[in-house]
């Protein structure tokens, strides 16, 4: 089967086309793309940025990140175990808010630093 | 008081103009910020894609901003967060907060870095009622990503550039339908990663030559109406969809924040609405520069941070009595070409410039061409040239120098 | 029980409330919208008119006339943004000219002072920016701008400040009259009880007049929509600009606003149904086609705003100012242009008419006519200073655009008959009236409100009821 996809390496944007039996791209114009192609077919992964709930910070919610991507199909999973954590103020950017996010390998990480409110 | 530097704005822009003019020797620097906290907008960008240039490594907003906030801190650079600039006459800057009350500070140099702000509803005309539920894209954003609350459960967004591909999967990972993204333009303003990670990813259609042509509600918005437009952008009739909603997010533009610099008499470009500037990032006002969104919107905070230290060196300079002045060549825009920065070029000294600027519709296969008179310069082959996106190329000084006139740049097919 | 009860907290109501409070009687304004200054009265011209237009010996001739010289001092008692900025109408051809005539022949019998017949030279030097097609104007240094909404919200509070009472949400659904007592049937809450009744009720008008009186008259919507310019554009004029009107209708004018913006307007659309359906890109056209005969060249690109506004015009041809067949109940309706010129005055008469029908009114000894309110961005360096150093929130500025302050915007809330909605503290002290649109300070407005009010974030709404801004927590 051919999938066909756009590619986002940068911003020229070619219209790959990927035979995912034969694992081939066409389309391409550099080697990156070719990668990005195949990966984005067969394992398309994403990092995941939201917010968590912060108690006694100057705001009321904490920025975070997957400090590398996840597969794709897992966005919404990983949303909702996001919506369920808590943390308290003072947080530093980079602090580890939760471990091996769904067994992915990918810690949540604070993306920035927050003083108590 | 007195200062040798007063930066005004202490988003990426104005933090690292201080910081470059702090490491060039000049040690009294003050930024003044109107928000309660440094970063600028950045703070509300918790989504990832900057920083590749500048350090390497993909951050988010507010890691970009910490970094920049971080060196600025461990500087002497003096900061006054929760302040208003009110004014500027000459290089005396009135300006008030809660504590000093109201201010005239003195400055040897002033860096302008005041950003930028959306385009409204007015701005666009858009007809209909005024209902609540209709936000810029960016207010949607600080509200959900800073303030912790949610602005709506089923939305439509008009205009497809990146702010807009970005909150519309904000928007769907909280939790709303995001039922349409909206382009007048038969092409998106946005980068293509986004529009596949934005919109692909969460099955948000996106329709090009289409604009809202009318929004019902009488207290909340209860839905809009979408109508295909021609060649002249103008609505065709019967082409009218509704989509029931509760909030509309307008990310249809952006525009350099220039109001301080109005009052103050300085030069502006129609084109960028921003300031004019030379190569220094100097103004039309001797030690007045400027950097960042407030001399034309940029797509990237990484060439922000480059201009700006741009300026911030230049200012540092000027402060040291360094900076001549020679013979200007300005820089005029050709075929294809919106606007070029700086649109000035000093040639002093032995130097590279470079110069950004935006192509007015999706080229491809093309030549940036430098040209003055007949006489080529320079030329550079591009691709693909997208409005979206800033295109840079680097002049030496020595190009420019035996030249007898202006330089004018424009696109030219390619063989 | 009440003396009076007035329907309706646009600018008639209010000017009639604030001047019944001069006396000691015990008098109420209703409202069925959640603020004063939610109708007609927040969407028009702002204009005080000179007089010149209504016909001589109606009642729009002698109020407007009489009310037009009453604003100054009101404006400057309740810290009204007001200006006496002259208006001229302009005639581009012969006919023009000879209609311009006879508006200043009909001007001189209204006894409007200053009238002049200016030529074409006379005009451009007044106004060098104006289209090259003009032949002449008539000039009319009486007229003058004013904020509309301001007025009516001062109004209100000053009368609540001496002692009358303002309901917001209370939406009169029914009147009765037993003995000489009126109780009007509120959709929500107590009936309120009064000897007297003014029917100021705007749009409405016809439909409150017909709860208890038998239907004497019809108001008709008329929808009018407007351009808002940015600030940089509101210096290219001096004066307000009217068009001559012709057979092909009356035209849009131009003016500048009290606040230093451009507005540009109204279409002229007559509604079967009193909703507002909003602005129309067809409106909208229409304003700039006919705009360009005063100014070619408007650069609408510098617009901040559009908005409507549905004018209550009455199926007789003069204001309707009387008492009804029903002993007691008053009507002050049909309240088209001039009406807001004309409030002042209209008031005056109408507690004139309470009196003679019987309503025991002594002058109040202690009327406080004075309300002052302070605007950071009018003041000087110096003044800035000492405010700040007395309350360190107006050393906080909220609108960058309008140079609003924390200390004025909660300053609005506490005031009598503060704002509740962001809109409210909107039309008080102007946060988010610049070219942001409210972008920037909307979210911190209301976060003052709910600090002020101790409501949550989410419980502070826009505008109307229904108006609301957030839907819950994100998380």
């Amino acid at each position: 089967m051919i999938k066909k996809i756009t590619c986002t390496i940068c911003p020229i944007g070619c219209k790959l086309e990927v035979d995912i039996e034969k694992n081939t791209v066409t389309g391409h114009t550099c080697k990156r793309g070719e990668v990005y192609g195949i990966a984005e077919v067969t394992a398309p992964t994403r990092v995941i940025t939201s917010t968590v709930k912060l108690e006694g910070g100057i705001y009321p919610v904490l920025p975070v990140k997957t400090n590398g991507a996840i597969p794709k199909h897992l966005n919404f999973k990983c949303m909702e175990l996001i919506n369920q954590i808590q943390v308290k103020a003072p947080v530093k950017m980079g602090d580890i808010i939760a471990e091996n996010v769904l067994d992915t390998g990918v810690d949540l990480v604070a993306t920035r630093s927050i003083k108590k409110g | 008081m007195h200062y040798d530097l007063v930066v005004i704005g202490g988003g990426p822009a104005g933090l690292a103009a201080a910081y470059e003019a702090y490491e060039n020797g000049i040690s009294k620097v003050l930024i003044i910020e109107r928000e309660k906290e440094l970063g600028g907008i950045l703070n509300q960008c918790i989504h990832n894609g900057f920083g590749l240039h500048t350090f390497k490594e993909e951050l988010t907003g507010p890691e970009y901003a910490e970094r920049c906030i971080d060196k600025v801190m461990y500087s002497t650079i003096e900061v006054k967060t929760d302040t208003m600039v009110l004014n500027i006459e000459e290089k005396y800057i009135h300006a008030v907060n809660g504590v000093d009350g109201y201010m005239v500070i003195k400055a040897s140099a002033i860096i302008l870095a005041m950003g930028c702000r959306e385009r409204t509803r007015g701005a666009i005309h858009i007809p209909g009622y005024r209902p609540s539920g209709i936000f810029t894209a960016g207010a949607a954003q600080r509200y959900i990503n800073m303030e912790g609350y949610m602005v709506g459960r089923e939305v439509v967004i008009l205009g497809s550039g990146d702010i807009g591909l970005i909150m519309a999967r904000r928007m769907a990972l909280e939790g709303a339908k995001v039922k349409a993204v909206i382009e007048l333009m038969p092409y998106s303003n946005g980068l293509s990663r986004n529009i596949v990670q934005c919109l692909e990813d969460y099955d948000i259609p996106l329709y090009l030559s289409h604009t809202v042509t009318d929004v019902v509600g009488s207290g909340r918005l209860e839905k809009v109406v979408v109508q295909a437009v021609d060649e002249n952008r103008k609505p065709i009739l019967g082409t009218e969809k509704v989509f029931v909603c509760d909030t509309l997010l307008l990310s249809v533009g952006l525009i350099p924040e220039n109001e301080l610099s109005k009052n103050a008499g300085l030069r502006l470009d129609p084109r960028t609405n921003g300031l004019i500037v030379d190569e220094t990032m100097q103004t039309s006002e001797e030690g007045i520069f400027a950097c960042g969104n407030v001399l034309h919107v940029h797509d990237l905070v990484d060439f922000v941070t480059e201009e700006a230290q741009n300026a911030g060196r230049n200012a540092a300079l000027y402060l040291n009595g360094t900076s001549a002045k020679a013979k200007t060549v300005q820089v005029l825009n050709g075929n294809g070409i919106t606007y070029t920065v700086p649109q000035l070029i000093n040639l002093s000294k032995d130097i590279k410039i470079k110069l950004f600027m935006r192509v007015s519709r999706p080229y491809y296969n093309q030549e940036i061409v430098v040209k003055c008179k007949e006489q080529v310069i320079a030329s550079f082959k591009k691709k693909v040239l997208l409005p979206a996106e800033m295109q840079n190329i680097v002049l030496e000084t020595k190009q420019l120098r035996e030249i007898d006139g202006n330089i004018l740049i424009a696109l030219e097919e390619a063989e | 029980m009440y003396d009076v009860a007035i329907v309706g907290a646009g600018i008639i109501g209010a000017s009639i409330f604030r001047e019944l409070t001069k006396y000691n009687v015990k008098v109420i304004v209703l409202d069925k919208e959640n603020d004063a200054a939610m109708g007609t009265t927040r969407a028009n011209s702002a204009i005080v008119h000179a007089g010149y237009d209504p016909k001589e010996g109606t009642l729009m001739a002698k109020y407007n006339v009489w009310g037009s010289e009453l604003f100054e001092e009101l404006c400057r008692d309740l810290s009204v943004p007001y200006k006496r900025n002259g208006s001229l109408v302009l005639g581009f051809d012969d006919e023009d000219m000879e209609r311009l005539k006879k508006l200043y022949e009909n001007g001189q019998k209204n006894k409007v002072r200053g009238l002049r017949l200016l030529n074409r030279e006379e005009v451009l030097m007044k106004e060098p920016n104006l289209s090259q097609a003009v032949k002449g104007a008539l000039y009319a240094p009486t007229g003058a701008i004013v904020g509309p909404f301001e007025l009516t919200i001062a109004l209100i509070e000053n009368g609540v400040t001496n002692g009358g009472e303002f309901k917001t949400s209370a939406e009169v659904i029914g009147i009765e009259k037993e003995g000489v007592v009126f109780c009007l049937k509120l959709k929500e809450g107590e009936p309120i009880k009064s000897r007297y009744v003014v029917n100021a009720a705007g749009l409405h008008a016809d439909k409150v007049h017909n709860m208890i009186c038998k239907e004497s008259f019809k108001i008709l919507p008329r929808k009018g929509e407007y351009y808002v310019m940015d600030k940089s554009q509101g210096g290219i004029i001096q004066h307000t600009l009217f068009q001559c009107p012709n057979k092909m209708g009356k035209g849009v004018l131009i003016t500048p606003t009290v606040h230093g913006n451009l507005l540009v307007g109204p279409s002229s659309e007559d509604l079967e149904e009193k909703k507002n359906v909003g602005v129309t890109s067809k409106g909208l056209g229409l304003i700039q086609e006919t705009a360009k005969k005063t100014l070619e060249h408007i650069n609408y690109r510098e617009n901040i705003r559009n908005f409507s506004g549905l004018r209550a015009i009455s199926d007789r041809d003069d204001f309707i100012i009387e008492e009804t067949a029903v002993k007691g109940f008053i009507d002050a309706a049909g309240m088209k242009s001039p009406g807001l010129s004309a409030a002042p005055a209209i008031a005056i008469d109408v507690v004139a008419i309470l009196q003679q029908i019987g309503l025991l009114a002594e002058p109040k000894k202690d009327f406080q006519p004075k309300r002052h309110q302070i605007r950071f961005a009018e003041l000087s360096p110096q003044e800035k200073q000492e405010l700040i150093k007395k309350d360190p929130r107006y050393g906080r500025i909220i609108c960058r655009c309008e140079q609003v302050t924390e200390g004025e915007i909660v300053e609005s809330i506490q005031r009598p008959a503060g704002a509740t909605t962001v809109d409210g503290v909107k039309r008080r002290c102007r946060p988010g009236m610049g070219r942001c649109q409210g972008g920037f300070c909307g979210p911190r407005v209301q976060e003052i409100l709910a600090r002020e009010l101790k409501k949550p974030m989410e419980a502070v709404i826009l505008d109307r009821e229904g108006s609301y801004i957030l839907t819950g927590k994100t998380k």
